[in-house]
């Protein structure tokens, strides 16, 4: 695969002026999104719960804080809750504050499972927050969030 | 044509084991974000679902955004409960659909 990957050093301020710049040269208008802001993060979770905010606890996001390839970042969700018909955790959903778009994933979780428990692999721009958040079956959600600094970056670079 | 690779126990399995199942499918996931050396943008190609069935009903399942890495892994518990089949089926954009199966072998406890 042909990626020219910006140096490490370079901010991300840099290269949306860059872009920027050349876009302007080139006549170009461009609507896209370079990155979602921190409150789109929040208004994403929001929007998934309802406008309730998560309390933190239960949930565990297992994600290595500092990746060198942010194209493939391997996580792992545990939630410690039972998985029993009754009382379960429904849905597992990831959210990022610097991706372009702030969803990741919204994993749905049975009593079948045994165990509210999920292994994935995201993409992550830059470095930024991760978060996960569990729907419980009883209407209560769960978070929790982690930084993960990424040394090269996924998702912009052409 | 995609492939996919569907992983089960190795070791023998009893009624009301909890196993894991492992489940990766080739696609790009091409974001929707990224531009061509001339500047055009290169369309979103994703993988929107995946769910997995255990003798017809829905176990597991999930929605996938363009922040899911090419290549979608997945791995997730599962009661072992009595010999049936499984479905994993991936759709997504342009049309995609992708269906495997396979059969959980379960001894009785």
């Amino acid at each position: 695969m042909s990626r020219r990957f910006s140096p490490p050093f370079a901010t991300e301020a840099t290269r949306r002026t860059v872009l920027a710049g050349a876009a302007a040269v080139l006549g170009l208008v461009s609507t896209r999104r370079v990155a979602a802001e921190p409150e789109d993060m929040a208004r994403a979770i929001l929007d998934f719960t309802g406008g309730i905010e998560p309390r933190s606890g239960k949930v565990t996001l297992d994600i290595a804080p500092l990746v060198e390839n942010g194209n493939a970042v391997s996580f792992e969700v545990l939630v410690d809750h039972p998985m029993k018909p009754e009382d379960h955790v429904r849905e597992i959903a990831l959210f990022t504050d610097k991706n372009p778009l702030p969803d990741v994933a919204v994993f749905r979780l049975t009593p079948h499972m045994g165990k509210a428990h999920v292994v994935s692999r995201m993409r992550l721009a830059t470095t930024q927050h991760v978060t996960a958040v569990a729907r419980l079956s009883d209407g209560s959600f769960w978070a929790e969030r982690r930084e993960v600094i990424v040394t090269i970056a996924a998702c912009t670079e052409e | 044509m995609a492939t996919a690779m569907i992983l089960l126990p190795r070791s023998a399995i009893r009624a009301g084991d909890l196993i894991t199942l492992k489940a990766m499918i080739s696609h790009p996931m091409e974001t929707g974000f990224r531009r061509t050396e001339t500047g055009g943008e290169i369309p979103r190609n994703i993988i929107r679902q995946f769910s997995c069935r255990y003798m017809g009903e829905l176990v597991f399942s999930c929605d996938f955004h363009p922040a899911i890495a090419a290549n979608p892994f997945l791995a997730f518990p599962l009661v072992a409960t009595r010999t049936g089949p499984l479905e994993f089926v991936w759709r997504g954009d342009n049309g995609f659909l992708h269906r495997e199966q396979a059969m959980l072998q379960v001894s009785a406890s």
